[in-house]
């Protein structure tokens, strides 16, 4: 290793370890002091009002204990199953008995931390109180919130795996030379991803904090106490509250989600990046871009306060994304052959047999990507979760298929490739509107999706941007059309919970101006903020690799190794 | 001897090999070529670019063989890779100069 290597290897690593342990320490020491309070607050709360939590939740209350106390709990908001949707929900927003419980029992146990000897009498010793959770932890890890965490976790690693269609796809359609360091790109993205969205990424964007940022909950040490739901929910990170499942299951599922972001880059860059510089991208953006878009949205931000719906990242994450690549494009130039005397050239990918399998990875993949993001199933969330199943696999169906109709009228066969992405088109175009739309209108999402993928591609094409996969086509394109179908299809009728109908369900055009607003905030501030990250790592190390590289191909230049090495030469 | 390259149809493979055994050649050396004459290349579209494939795939038979059997091996193979279409192929003879077993070290017709 070179001694410049080297300085900057070190100099990285200080650099991570200092940051790291400041953020840790401060955590250690934020959560150390309120914890014993917010802990004693949270049982008492939750010794008053778990069942009448779990009744609220549930639509078959009998089957839950405690009745009596369910009774005293009569005007519990709307179940939170019924509204699913990733608004921001204001845990001091109620005004029952139970906020009152809350307050008193704080305001008690501070004059209690001031005057321990004094009113010993009336409060709960510490006896008590230990006794007391012992006998509440049943009440809180119930039934509901295990199957709830069960499907969540099983979503997620549904998600998880769609990297490996990603790498499957990309790599298919793309020419062997370069097959390994495809594959390695999606390989290690997922590792960057876990890195990055661990250390800051999670707390920027789900963690208290402003319209426009998280400011705290940093390496997932933020105070906490879900599965509390709701009102009772007392922690740092507020704008999941209304998902019953622990803090590792809510962070797990939401990093396969920053992961997708990532790896869709890394399609619009084959073939002539840089190896490191695609890893130093995903750095920024699952840290910091994907973060704090998706705080605007889902982390209880300013688009969502204006309205904004994207129920499981069509703009979230397909869109940012695309935008992403776009710019890294933009930066990086064409591959080499691409472009001749003004037309096109077609540069075939090596094999459709892994293309298929990709394809086919990423629609299972999608039965977890869209119906997961309820965070949840029990009670009525099965209801919700089975209809974004469904709307899902029709939105493939109708843009697959519409996708190699258009690619046989335009370009004269049913270009399989074009087949693949008509599917991928049509699940990003469902991806924001899923849980809001009826079947019907997921067909025609999809349908749609299908024949914007084909002239997208040809569009790119003509105007010389190579995106070697389609990715662009795929989900920026569709990203922002699925987007903006939210404000032309969605029904307060369906099961997602969203509070406006589209303008074709009879609720003008104020849904549609929200999501045009979102469309345009996320295309800007990640499509220029991207643009300045791959402009800097261009000038500090470049980003393309040589012409020479490209040409021998990227797995021996890059990589050092072959992904078909020829069995002559061993 | 003589050397004899055949560039024959995909297809035609197996029947120019077992033409060849049936009249006693033992050995032959098989490569998969491309290469165009007068059957020209193809048009092919990839996600709505057009481009020529102009290289038809092809694979190539070597065959070593005495002097005196050089005509019944030539024919052999003519009749059994022929389809009567363009694109059939081609076949070329050149001079031998040795040939040499590995294993045992004979050489000339002893080693074919």
């Amino acid at each position: 290793m070179s001694k410049h290597r080297l300085i900057t290897l070190v100099a990285g690593i200080v650099l991570l370890s200092a940051v790291g342990g400041q953020a840790f320490a401060q955590e250690a020491k934020k959560s150390a002091e309120p914890a014993e309070a917010a802990k004693s607050d949270a049982k008492k709360a939750d010794a008053d009002q778990p069942p009448a939590e779990k009744a609220a939740a549930k639509k078959d209350a009998p089957e839950k204990k405690d009745a009596p106390e369910k009774a005293a709990e009569p005007d519990q908001e709307a179940p939170p199953d019924e509204a699913p949707a990733k608004k921001d929900a204001e845990p001091a927003k109620t005004s029952e008995a139970a906020a009152g419980d809350e307050a008193a029992a704080k305001q008690a146990d501070e004059e209690n931390a001031d005057q321990p000897a004094g009113d010993a009498a009336a409060y709960p010793s510490a006896d008590e109180i230990a006794d007391s959770l012992v006998e509440k932890a049943d009440e809180i890890w119930s039934t509901d919130v295990a199957v709830d965490t069960l499907w969540v976790l099983a979503a997620g690693f549904l998600v998880f795996f769609m990297n490996a269609g990603f790498g499957c796809v990309e790599a298919g359609f793309c020419r062997a030379k370069n097959a390994v360091n495809i594959l390695g790109k999606n390989f290690v993205v997922f590792g960057i991803s876990s890195l990055a969205f661990w250390l800051v990424g999670f707390a920027l964007m789900f963690g208290d904090g402003n319209d426009y940022v998280g400011t705290s909950g940093w390496m997932l040490l933020g105070e906490d106490n879900s599965p509390v739901m709701n009102e009772h929910y007392q922690g740092v990170y507020s704008s999941l509250n209304w998902s019953g499942i622990p803090l590792s299951a809510k962070f797990f599922f939401q990093l396969a989600f920053a992961g997708t972001a990532a790896t869709i880059v890394s399609g619009c860059v084959a073939e002539r990046i840089h190896y490191r510089a695609f890893m130093l991208f995903t750095l920024y953006i699952v840290g910091v871009n994907y973060a704090v878009t998706g705080h605007w949205i889902w982390g209880g931000g300013w688009l969502a306060n204006k309205g904004m719906w994207d129920f499981a990242g069509s703009t979230v994450v397909h869109s940012v994304g695309g935008w992403a690549g776009l710019a890294g494009i933009l930066i990086l130039g064409p591959r080499i052959g691409k472009y001749r005397d003004g037309k096109p050239h077609a540069i075939p990918g090596h094999s459709m047999a892994l293309a298929f399998l990709g394809g086919m990875i990423l629609w299972l993949g999608w039965f977890g990507f869209n119906p997961g993001s309820t965070m949840g199933i029990s009670g009525q969330g099965a209801y919700t979760v089975s209809h974004i199943v469904v709307t899902t696999n029709m939105a493939c169906a109708g843009g697959l298929i519409s996708a190699t109709i258009t690619a046989w009228v335009v370009m004269g066969k049913p270009d399989f490739s074009m087949t693949v992405n008509g599917a991928l088109a049509g699940l990003v175009a469902i991806t924001a509107p899923c849980a809001f739309v009826d079947v019907i209108s997921a067909v025609i999402i999809g349908v749609v999706g299908g024949v914007l993928v084909v002239f997208s591609v040809m569009f790119f094409d003509r105007l010389r941007i190579d995106d070697p996969v389609g990715a662009l086509s795929v989900h920026l394109a569709n990203g922002i059309w699925g987007t903006l179908a939210v404000g032309l299809f969605a029904s307060t009728d369906m099961p997602g919970g969203i509070d406006a109908n589209g303008l074709f369900a009879g609720g003008g055009p104020g849904l549609l101006i929200a999501q045009v607003i979102g469309v345009v905030a996320v295309g800007a501030f990640t499509f220029i903020g991207s643009l300045i990250v791959w402009w800097l790592l261009n000038q500090f190390g470049g980003i393309r690799v040589s012409a020479e590289e490209e040409m021998r191909g990227l797995d021996q230049g890059e990589m050092g190794m072959e992904a078909y090495p020829s069995d002559a030469v061993a | 001897m003589k050397k004899i390259e055949a560039i024959v149809r995909h297809f035609k493979l197996e029947d120019v090999k077992n033409a060849l055994t049936e009249q006693g050649i033992h050995g032959m050396t098989v490569t998969e070529v491309r290469g165009f004459g007068r059957q020209k290349g193809h048009t092919e579209m990839y996600r709505g670019t057009e481009y020529t494939v102009d290289f038809v795939p092809k694979v190539k038979i070597e065959v070593v063989c005495a002097d005196d059997n050089l005509q019944t091996v030539v024919d052999t193979i003519l009749q059994a890779a022929q389809t009567g279409q363009i694109g059939d192929g081609k076949l070329f003879v050149t001079d031998l100069q040795d040939s040499i077993r590995i294993r045992t070290g004979e050489r000339g017709e002893d080693a074919l």
